[in-house]
């Protein structure tokens, strides 16, 4: 593949694209896909048929629009007109329509602050391309910005770039991208392996879910140029087994790029050669940490290992190897495209660019978001979000998964950024956001992510296979109404003794559930051990308890 | 050739299934690194992992049997026991737990007459729990033999499991 022949199918792509008057998108990531997009695209087609409007409107499959609670959604172009909640007797109504007034009551609209207030770099495209389908990828765009990095850039400067961006790495902990990069590249021989860290774990996250099943070549190019950058000639993208249409688009993806030339030996008449392949998860949250991770592609039990020495000096079987997570490689593309000064631009002094979140949990517009950093938690959950529903007041959102913690109200104004989060005492986290009304008791919730990390818990280290269990006896006593104060003394030790001698991430951030929640909700913990009440009425006490 | 086909183990039994299998590993060279691929093949052919299917992927990757056994056991997707002909999976991720995941699965296990990981003693329903099967938007979530249903409530998810338990009765 060169960049004439790259041309050559985006002018042929666009033109057969140009045929059509109409084009009609219909969303088939896999929460349209559970709300019968399959049948609607179907009933379009069978309709077109019908009606002899083959030749001028194309059915397309495409990717998540966002709002996922009003799915399945529909869009119909080039008029952007979006509709939601669409079933398949609709598809007659959407085709009577297009050349005349659209469907009121199925309409979304889209300039709604859902939309008007999002920033898209990683989800640039909207949706709009048939994930399976390279050549509309090479239409909009596509491998482009690999094709001219490996021409007409030195590795070296490819990571100046992405160093210069400021992108951090998306799977949570923010450390620099260009830096990862640059210390694997430094390190000596000359196999070097890469990984995309698709295991998207915590519960109440599934934007890597998304961004892979709408934008496999997207990821693909992304791992192309970070491969280039660091001399890795050989990788996998490790995703968990729960996302079989993530993994099925992925492998068709691998399948078509190997087909084009844009995968394999000797890339575009150069020397770089890059074989990638999936791996399989099997449900184990310990292997998105990075050294059980490449434990699992080894075929062995995820178990992680201390670091150093780190991945970049020694990673799979042995040689330097780079992780990053699927939403930092779907950034590289625009980084490379647009510049660094560009990507700096978005964002905050010390977070650059955007974020993609999982908005989930008691608020009106669950679906999948991605706002630049430094916006505030009460624009996403209040505009964007558009607030609770059934007009129940807010108590906290949570991100970070097992791994973070419980925001309350009085920090809905900080803006969201590494640093920021980390000081009211959460994450940033790979981006699930999970919004809590006063129905949701946080001492259940902190008992939630207490099993969720015992059960978890690889069984490694001790602090994290006993003193998880530990703490999770602890607040099960506590919401049973048979806790004592002197157990809220032990639970706080032992969020010290889990958080500071664990041997990976999992043991060491799976207190802070319970440390934000006694930060912030320390009266709920009384209320149950106290008053032995449940002032959110989840928890069942135990009454004769209060006798005693 | 010769020499190839020489260290490939005869699979346990005639099933032509297990031609899938040995496609698995032979893409991979036998390597002992397929190990987890394999698994994943065994399962989506057999449905679990029964004793002499670990003991022949044991000896064609050319790996212990021990370890075999701790990778089938550490992994929450691989198992050991036959499943029932229908599944049921419960998402218990935040936003399901939440927005009453728990009282799905306390209403499954009351229709059902069995608890989370088990099968219905006629071996027709399997009961399963997901940490968050990234369908948040749709919680609380079940999945019903493989088909993800959105905004379940109790009562209609212990009805769907009385059918099948019906039908088959």
């Amino acid at each position: 593949m060169n960049p004439e022949e790259l041309h050559d199918i985006a002018v042929k792509r666009r033109e057969q694209q140009a045929q059509f008057e109409n084009r009609i998108v219909v969303c088939t990531g896999t929460a349209c896909h559970a709300s019968q997009s399959e049948q609607i695209i179907d009933r379009l087609n069978t309709e077109i048929k019908g009606r002899g409007l083959t030749k001028r409107c194309a059915i397309s499959a495409g990717g998540c629009r966002g709002l996922c609670a009003a799915g399945p959604m529909v869009t119909v172009e080039p008029e952007h007109i979006l509709y939601q909640g669409v079933k398949p007797d609709d598809a007659e109504p959407i085709l009577a329509s297009l050349n005349e007034a659209p469907v009121e009551r199925l309409r979304c609209d889209t300039d709604a602050p859902f939309f008007a207030r999002q920033k898209r770099v990683v989800l640039e495209y909207n949706g709009m391309l048939d994930p399976e389908e390279i050549e509309d990828y090479i239409a909009a765009g596509g491998f482009a910005t690999f094709i001219n990095t490996l021409t007409q850039m030195q590795p070296s400067n490819v990571i100046e770039v992405v160093r210069r961006s400021g992108l951090g790495g998306r799977g949570g902990a923010g450390y620099s991208t260009g830096l990862k990069w640059a210390t694997v590249a430094k390190a000596a021989g000359q196999h070097k392996f890469i990984i995309c860290n698709g295991d998207e774990g915590d519960p109440g996250a599934f934007m890597d879910r998304s961004v892979m099943e709408d934008y496999p070549y997207r990821v693909i190019e992304g791992i192309l140029i970070a491969a280039y950058g660091i001399g890795a000639d050989e990788g996998f993208i490790y995703v968990r087994a729960e996302y079989p249409l993530a993994v099925k688009r992925l492998r068709h993806a691998l399948r078509q790029a190997e087909k084009y030339g844009l995968l394999g030996n000797d890339l575009c008449g150069t020397n770089f050669s890059l074989k990638l392949d999936v791996r399989l998860g099997a449900g184990a949250f310990v292997c998105g940490e990075e050294t059980a991770l490449m434990a699992s592609i080894e075929g062995k039990r995820g178990t992680p290992r201390p670091r150093p020495p780190y991945p970049a000096e020694s990673g799979l079987w042995g040689f330097p190897t780079l992780i990053n997570n699927v939403e930092t490689f779907a950034n590289v593309v625009p980084i490379l495209r647009e510049g660094s000064e560009w990507f700096a631009s978005i964002g905050t002094e010390r977070s650059k660019g955007t974020k993609v979140f999982a908005l989930s949990g008691q608020i009106k517009h669950t679906g999948l978001i991605e706002v630049p950093m430094g916006i505030t938690l009460r624009e996403i959950i209040f505009e964007i979000g558009g607030g609770i529903p059934g007009g129940k007041r807010f108590k906290a959102v949570q991100t970070g998964g097992p791994s973070g913690g419980c925001i309350p109200e009085q920090h809905l104004d900080i803006p969201v950024d590494y640093a920021s989060l980390a000081q009211v005492g959460s994450i940033m986290g790979s981006g699930g956001m999970i919004v809590m009304d006063e129905t949701s008791c946080m001492v259940d919730v902190a008992k939630y992510f207490m099993e969720f990390c015992m059960t978890e818990s690889c069984g490694k280290c001790i602090p994290c296979r006993v003193g998880t269990a530990q703490m999770y006896r602890l607040l099960d006593k506590i919401t049973r109404g048979e806790g004592t104060l002197d157990d809220l003394t032990l639970l706080e030790d032992l969020c010290d003794m889990v958080q500071h001698t664990s041997l990976c991430g999992l043991g060491q951030a799976a207190p802070n559930p319970v440390k934000s929640t006694l930060r912030y909700f320390r009266d709920e913990y009384l209320a149950h051990i106290v008053d032995k009440t449940c002032p959110a009425g989840v928890c069942t006490l135990h009454r004769e308890a209060v006798s005693l | 050739m010769q020499a190839a086909m020489s260290v490939v183990t005869a699979p346990p039994s005639e099933d032509k299934r297990w031609r899938i299998i040995q496609t698995t590993m032979r893409r991979q060279g036998y390597s002992p690194h397929a190990l987890i691929e394999t698994l994943h093949s065994v399962q989506a052919a057999f449905g679990y992992l029964d004793e002499a299917s670990l003991h022949y992927v044991a000896q064609s990757l050319h790996i212990p049997l021990s370890r075999v056994y701790g990778v089938a056991t550490f992994y929450n997707l691989f198992t050991l026991k036959p499943q029932g002909a229908h599944s049921c999976v419960v998402c218990l991720g935040t936003a399901c737990y939440i927005k009453g995941g728990q009282q799905i699965l306390a209403a499954l296990e009351q229709a059902t007459g069995i608890h989370r990981g088990e099968t219905t003693p006629d071996k027709q329903v399997s009961l399963v729990v997901a940490r968050c099967l990234g369908t948040c938007g749709l919680a609380p979530a079940v999945i019903f033999d493989e088909e993800i249903t959105g905004q379940v409530l109790p009562d209609e998810a212990a009805r769907r499991v009385k059918e099948w338990l019906a039908y088959e009765s």
